[in-house]
């Protein structure tokens, strides 16, 4: 059963290999998807910050991996 | 009969055909290894078993989300697709800053075979390692490419059988090439298809995520090629940036 074994690890692979980075893509989904809509920003702001958050997680993500 | 509409479906079959393109090559390199160094009845095997449990998982997971309300499946998926697609751009940042090394494809099938050859042989029935190297190898590239149709096809609503063809094009292309040069596709710059797949795959979540949130988005549908080009210029951008903390701080 070890093929079963590696093709449900490849599964959990498929979206997670650095829980931290991960874990703040998730965060800020949560985040963004129950905040922003109830803050009564005005007409597309609420989506260009749940695209300005996952642009600086990327960077931030890259930049802290690159330093390691 | 139903009629498509092409200009929604394109971006959907080029997302599915360029990251389905990536996983078979890497599932390639490992079953010309296999059939080089076991023998082609084994390698087949175990690849063709594989195709029909992933045509087997598509077949009954795509209609099964198409049934839950759309929303729901643009948050679900989108979120999955954003993780992965996420991944796999931040992965191909730090390649190409040269933090961490480029997939050779030739040096993967050179261990390969080095691997199988130390393996005992079959003279006659099925080859075991064979058939089970070559269908794990090919479940395990294969599961990535099912969930990339299912999410492409399910979030997009209705775009399972255009995602379902990008995959197959890409599949019916690999094998040709597998045909054609008898070794691994190693000149393909694999990297800058994984670049292009994890923008697709990063614009197309954090869309759908907005749409399941109720968020709206400048110009509908053409935000989309907004995001693209966001997410593009900002990867850009980072490559540069991880480029020059690595050289910085590995001196």
């Amino acid at each position: 059963m070890g093929w079963l074994r590696t093709i449900i690890d490849e599964c959990v692979g498929l979206f997670v290999d650095d829980v931290r980075f991960a874990g703040a893509i998730l965060s800020w989904v949560i985040l963004a998807g129950v905040a922003l809509p109830r803050l009564g920003l005005p007409g597309f702001m609420p989506a260009v910050v749940l695209f300005a958050g996952l642009l600086a997680i990327l960077v931030e993500g890259a930049v802290h991996k690159a330093r390691k | 009969m139903m009629t498509l509409d092409w200009g929604h479906a394109g971006p959907t079959v080029l997302a599915a055909f360029l990251a389905s393109l990536v996983e078979f090559i890497e599932a390639l390199t490992v079953v010309l290894a296999v059939g080089a160094v076991r023998g082609w009845k084994g390698a087949l095997g175990g690849a063709g078993l594989a195709l029909l449990v992933l045509l087997a998982i598509v077949v009954v997971l795509g209609p099964t989300l198409a049934a839950i309300p759309i929303d729901v499946v643009q948050l679900g998926v989108g979120t999955l697709l954003l993780l992965f697609g996420m991944r796999w751009l931040r992965k191909a940042i730090l390649r190409a800053a040269g933090v961490i090394p480029l997939h050779d494809e030739a040096a993967l099938f050179e261990k390969e075979v080095a691997t199988l050859r130390g393996l005992a042989r079959v003279t006659q029935g099925w080859d075991r390692v064979a058939v089970t190297t070559a269908f794990q190898i090919t479940m395990v590239e294969g599961i990535e490419v099912v969930f990339i149709v299912i999410a492409m096809g399910a979030a997009g609503g209705g775009l399972l059988v255009p995602a379902s063809l990008g995959a197959i094009a890409a599949l019916v292309l690999v094998v040709a090439l597998g045909l054609v040069l008898h070794r691994p596709v190693s000149s393909i710059p694999e990297n800058t298809l994984k670049f292009t797949v994890g923008i697709l795959l990063s614009s197309f979540g954090t869309f759908w995520i907005g749409e399941g949130a109720g968020l709206a988005w400048p110009g509908a549908d053409w935000s989309l090629l907004g995001l693209v080009a966001g997410f593009l210029g900002v990867a850009l951008a980072t490559v540069s940036r991880c480029r020059v903390r690595h050289v910085v701080e590995g001196v």
